[in-house]
């Protein structure tokens, strides 16, 4: 095991391993302290950032985090790195990669053919060296695009999930939120529940029930029931129609393990809805969510800082090649992203890191109210991922989700962006949009409700 | 809503004519738009919402009138803490509200030399993030399941009030107890609209360290949520089959009939 050091003045720091000297270098977060793994100080936090940014990027491949012995993610994550891909960039120290990718020598075609050449940690470490602007332009450099029903991650598309949430799944109330959003233009990345139980009929009926709704209004968007991946194998097995197969996934086998999933089965499902081919423009067929602090949650973090396991999520996530991967940032709360501040820099940093290992990063802009945030800090959150070209947010009606608890982005916020940055929603739904009456062709919303939606509130 | 459509009868206010759907869901739909923006009722609206929301996380639960409606209801109960030692450790701390503290564990130890015997039934009431969902419907829902598991002929511990307490903190209780089937009645993170929210985990042959995926949970229990009725029908469900097949969580899919028919009325948006 090396030991990595610095010196600054007359201080000389030193790191046990690679796994100390990242978790040293983080900016400062309150899930690292509760794990025990944060800086004990200001100056022991740049001094880990100043050795990690003398680290060769190689050094990478030789040292992991976590012993692939133990872990099929580590397995996954050396099995999986192309070093043809690599070899650009190969001779860089950390800090030299950060001077790289900001430079114009990194531009979209070079980061997209560099993707598959880096591993999380690779990714993890730069970001730590990053500030909040560095973060957005080179992330705002990154083109990942997708394809179901409909061609997401486009420049200039911004895009929505639609998240009709109910407490107890009710159809009518369910619909409710969807026309509302349908109105407001929202629901072209996936119309995707959360239903409140695990019941498989109940499950069922709300993936039969989205299915129609897509196929009698012809919106091309895709729908989706967030359940367990076994839950939705099952029903594929059945003949239920599902267009993308949801699962929450994290970065170490351990907190996947705690979530009762392993690569085989998230593969198992991937193959399955493929086989489908339900897609029309495209067959990208898997939606996954992350988020900082699930591995420490589950006790299943190894020792590592919270944002390195994140980003190993990632690793997992793009072997199965998503339509969407959904950072959910202020969801856990406030032991692992205790304010705005922590939650904003998380958020940023998620998508930056997705985004350069080639992922479709979308984001659950939000907050619970057991942490010290509030709706400005979304406001600063949202403009800068939009800034940063984010694929996609979600979209619920006022922000506030009345089955999990918790405040997101309302469908307003979406058009707020939308407008200020002259963003669009994804082609094809766009021109939906348009066709149903919902917009004016220069894409703002109509005056008046269209006469298809607006009979239906006649006969209730 | 009724003050929102009078302060926003503004010309720059859109306002949205499918506000007859609000009879269907809590959401917070048809709000209108100035631009594409909230209009300053709705917005304000929110605020309030939000501001009550975060005072009500740090509201303690009141021990004594919890524990005089169990007692009248014919249930012996026993006080417990949590390692974490007030609301600002616990929320920073999960890892203190999972555990018991030193005189909590003793006090468990104790009454289990004093009843030696074997238990089938531990069930715990936790704090969780909002007090006010355990003070207004833990009683209720504790009663309604243990009448229904006391008819089955299974024998029930005393019931454990854990304050400062997290979900993981129930199979610390239930190891202690000697329990075989474990239910936790936890206050869920308080919603804008929902303050009141109680959660339900079930764990077959609890044990301290497992994880999520042996746990079945039922969430939003709450008058305006899932009732208690229905999620005691449902839990009662999962403790048979539970039995069953000797497993709780992810091994155990819920494919209860009646859970799928809590609800009834129809999808307007098709024919």
């Amino acid at each position: 095991m090396t030991v990595y050091s610095s010196t600054a003045g007359q201080q000389r720091w030193q790191f046990a391993d690679l796994k100390e000297l990242l978790a040293k270098a983080t900016p400062l977060r309150s899930g690292d302290c509760l794990a025990g793994l944060a800086a004990g100080s200001a100056r022991q936090r740049v001094a880990a950032q100043m050795a990690l940014a003398d680290l060769p990027l190689k050094t990478f491949l030789h040292e992991q985090v976590i012993p692939p012995e133990v872990d099929e993610v580590s397995r996954l994550i050396i099995d999986s790195h192309d070093p043809v891909a690599f070899a650009p960039v190969s001779h860089l120290t950390v800090g030299d990669f950060r001077n790289w990718l900001l430079s114009d020598a990194a531009d979209s075609a070079s980061l997209k053919r560099l993707a598959m050449g880096l591993t999380p940690e690779m990714v993890a470490a730069v970001s730590k060296l990053m500030r909040v602007q560095d973060l957005i332009l080179v992330a705002s450099k990154c083109r990942n695009e997708t394809a179901f029903r409909n061609s997401l991650g486009g420049k200039g598309v911004l895009s929505t999930r639609l998240q009709p949430n109910h407490p107890v799944d009710d159809p009518a109330g369910v619909a409710a939120s969807i026309l509302d959003g349908l109105m407001y233009g929202s629901g072209d990345a996936v119309i995707g529940i959360n239903p409140a139980s695990d019941n498989y009929t109940a499950v069922t009926d709300l993936l039969k029930m989205l299915d129609d709704i897509i196929n009698h209004y012809g919106i091309p968007t895709q729908s989706c029931v967030l359940t367990h991946v076994t839950n939705q194998i099952e029903a594929i097995n059945r003949g239920v129609p599902i267009d993308l197969v949801f699962q929450s996934i994290a970065g170490t086998q351990a907190a996947n393990d705690s979530f009762g999933i392993n690569l085989a089965m998230l593969g198992e499902a991937n193959q399955a809805a493929r086989e489908l081919q339900r897609g029309s423009v495209g067959n990208n067929v898997m939606y996954f969510e992350t988020g900082q602090g699930s591995a420490l949650s589950a006790n299943a973090h190894h020792g590592v800082d919270q944002q390195t396991c994140e980003v190993r999520a990632y690793a997992v996530a793009r072997h199965f090649d998503p339509l969407l991967v959904n950072t959910v940032v202020g969801f856990i709360g406030p032991e692992y992203l205790y304010d705005g501040k922590q939650i904003i820099r998380a958020g940023l940093e998620d998508h930056f890191c997705g985004k350069l290992l080639g992922l479709p990063m979308g984001c659950d802009i939000c907050y619970t109210n057991h942490a010290e945030a509030d709706q400005d800090d979304m406001d600063m959150l949202l403009t800068q991922l939009a800034v940063a070209g984010i694929n996609f947010i979600m979209g619920i009606p006022g922000g506030d989700d009345i089955m999990l608890n918790y405040q997101t982005t309302s469908f307003h916020d979406a058009l707020y962006i939308r407008e200020v940055l002259g963003l669009r929603p994804a082609p094809e739904f766009d021109h939906w949009l348009q066709q149903a009456g919902i917009t004016q062709p220069g894409g703002r919303l109509a005056d008046t409700m269209p006469a298809t939606f607006s009979n239906l509130l006649k006969q209730l | 809503m009724d003050e929102l459509e009078k302060t926003d009868q503004t010309a720059s206010v859109t306002e949205n004519p499918w506000q007859a759907l609000r009879r269907y869901t809590a959401a917070r739909i048809a709000q209108g738009r100035t631009g594409v923006s909230l209009p300053t009722s709705a917005l304000l609206a929110f605020q309030m919402d939000h501001a009550s929301a975060r005072d009500a996380v740090h509201t303690a639960l009141q021990i004594e009138p919890l524990t005089e409606e169990l007692h009248s209801a014919g249930y012996q109960t026993i006080q417990l803490h949590s390692r974490a030692s007030d609301r600002t450790e616990y929320l920073q701390r999960p890892d203190l509200g999972r555990r018991l503290d030193m005189r909590s564990v003793k006090q468990l130890q104790q009454y289990r030399q004093q009843h030696p015997g074997s238990v089938q039934v531990a069930l715990v009431i936790a704090d969780g993030l909002s007090s006010l969902a355990v003070q207004s419907h833990a009683a209720a829902m504790a009663g309604s399941v243990l009448s229904r598991l006391a008819d089955r002929g299974l024998s029930i511990a005393p019931l454990s009030i854990v304050s400062q307490g997290r979900v993981a903190v129930g199979d610390e209780v239930a190891e202690l107890l000697g329990a075989e089937l474990l239910i936790l009645l936890v206050g869920e993170r308080p919603g804008l609209s929902s303050p009141d929210s109680l959660g339900i985990y079930y764990t077959y042959q609890p044990s301290v360290g497992l994880t999520d995926a042996r746990r079945n949970c039922i969430s939003n229990v709450r008058p305006a949520g899932m009732s208690i009725e229905a999620a005691s029908e449902k839990l009662i469900w999962l403790i048979d089959e539970s039995v069953r097949l000797k497993c709780s969580g992810v091994g155990l899919k819920d494919q209860s009939v009646s859970s799928s028919k809590i609800h009834g009325r129809k999808n307007f948006l098709l024919p």
